[in-house]
């Protein structure tokens, strides 16, 4: 085989690769999801967050509008603090939103659900979304459907 | 007594020192490296029959392995209700372990054993001594080149193995048995992780692909020069590199994951 078609197939192998990065950056693992894209950021102090975690959605009237960039621990008021990377496309939230934690479905992973309030003021960068609610903790719903069922008799 | 242990004491001895000659081998080697910048043909031929060559292999065996892969994560995932998840498993399970695995395996089959036996010949030949009254060192035009080629079409390899098996899964999951098409991949694309899963799978393939083509050269330049101990290195290259792959595996699934 000459080198002229050596060398036009070793390009082709080089560009399959270039093909296969992409198929995985952008279809397999969305890399371009909000990390590349303009986004602003908001804090939430929950009193506990179940299993919540870092890279989890946050999704307004169920349609993806951010991420959770970080989750930390308050020593001094015993809350979590959830650190938000929002889409700036979606930066018309009204101050009173309210932030909550659900399940997706009865197995799936967790997400932050955010509610929109009626204020006329928007949420800006570096807000803190005071409504919040915490995570449903199975064992402790459990718990309560027992001891009121127990009560009751 | 006395002969046993002197034995196992020999067994050692030469066992490390295969182990030096096998090392400063590859210091040679990768002193050499730098003079393909003056001749990156040589590279280019490597890069073709080492990587282009091996493209069909690793593609068709991509394609099935994620098929098989949804297909039994399907049955297992549906007693569940939790199907939806196939593109997760399928691609988690590629990304991280089967793409680098299976594929240092295909190539240490498909590569190696043809690097080490064209080694072999050479040397069974006297080309690689005629190379040398020539003034031509073998480290800098056969040996070097091999070696870069391998270590470059390796993480190359196992990025198309992967990304096959992806779109494999998707062919038998959501064409064949109907799980729903967007949620195969955006519940793919939460769960996997580009820098975490992706990348940490690339680490894996161009690790293998180090220690697939130094074993391939080292076994090809250390063979007995005769027919038979060419097919034995062949054999060895083989076996050691299979080896070296699984079990660096698991030390590097340990360490990242």
């Amino acid at each position: 085989m000459n080198s002229r078609a050596i060398e036009l197939l070793v390009g082709l192998f080089m560009l399959l690769f270039l093909g296969a990065m992409l198929v995985l950056a952008l279809r397999v693992s969305n890399l371009t999801g909000f990390g590349g894209g303009d986004s602003y950021h908001l804090v939430a102090r929950f009193e506990n967050i179940g299993g919540l975690q870092a890279g989890a959605g946050v999704a307004a009237g169920g349609v993806r509008v951010g991420e959770i960039d970080n989750i930390e621990y308050d020593s001094e008021t015993f809350e979590a603090i959830v650190h938000l990377s929002m889409n700036a496309k979606f930066d018309s939230f009204p101050q009173d939103t309210s932030a909550s934690i659900y399940t997706a479905g009865l197995l799936g992973e967790q997400y932050i659900g955010l509610e929109p309030g009626a204020e006329v003021d928007v949420l800006v960068d570096n807000d803190e979304i005071y409504q919040t609610q915490s995570a449903l903790v199975l064992e402790r719903l459990i718990g309560q459907v027992l001891f009121s069922r127990s009560g009751s008799d | 007594m006395i002969n046993y242990v002197a034995g196992v004491g020999r067994y050692w001895i030469d066992f490390l020192a295969s182990v030096g000659r096998a090392s400063l081998f590859l210091l040679n080697t990768l002193t050499a490296l730098p003079s393909l910048f003056r001749r990156p043909a040589l590279l280019v031929r490597q890069l073709h029959a080492i990587g282009v060559m091996t493209l069909s292999i690793v593609l068709v065996s991509g394609l099935f392995v994620g098929m098989v892969l949804a297909l039994q994560g399907y049955n297992i995932l549906i007693d569940f209700g939790q199907e939806n998840r196939t593109g997760t498993l399928v691609a988690l399970t590629l990304v991280r372990e089967l793409g680098p695995v299976v594929t240092g395996l295909l190539f240490a089959g498909r590569a190696g054993s043809a690097i080490t036996a064209e080694i072999g010949l050479m040397k069974a030949t006297e080309q690689l001594s005629g190379l040398e009254m020539m003034a031509v060192d073998p480290f800098k035009r056969i040996f070097a080149p091999r070696f870069l080629a391998g270590f470059m079409a390796m993480p190359m390899l196992a990025a198309m193995f992967s990304a096959v098996g992806a779109c494999g899964g998707y062919l038998l999951a959501v064409v064949a048995l109907g799980v729903d098409s967007g949620a195969y991949w955006s519940l793919m694309q939460s769960a996997v992780n580009f820098i975490y899963d992706v990348g940490n799978g690339l680490v894996k393939g161009t690790v293998f692909g180090f220690v697939i083509t130094w074993i391939a050269i080292y076994q090809g330049a250390e063979s007995i020069p005769t027919s038979e101990g060419v097919s034995r290195a062949t054999t060895r290259t083989v076996v050691y590199s299979s080896l070296a792959v699984l079990g660096l595996d698991f030390l590097l699934t340990a360490i990242m994951f």
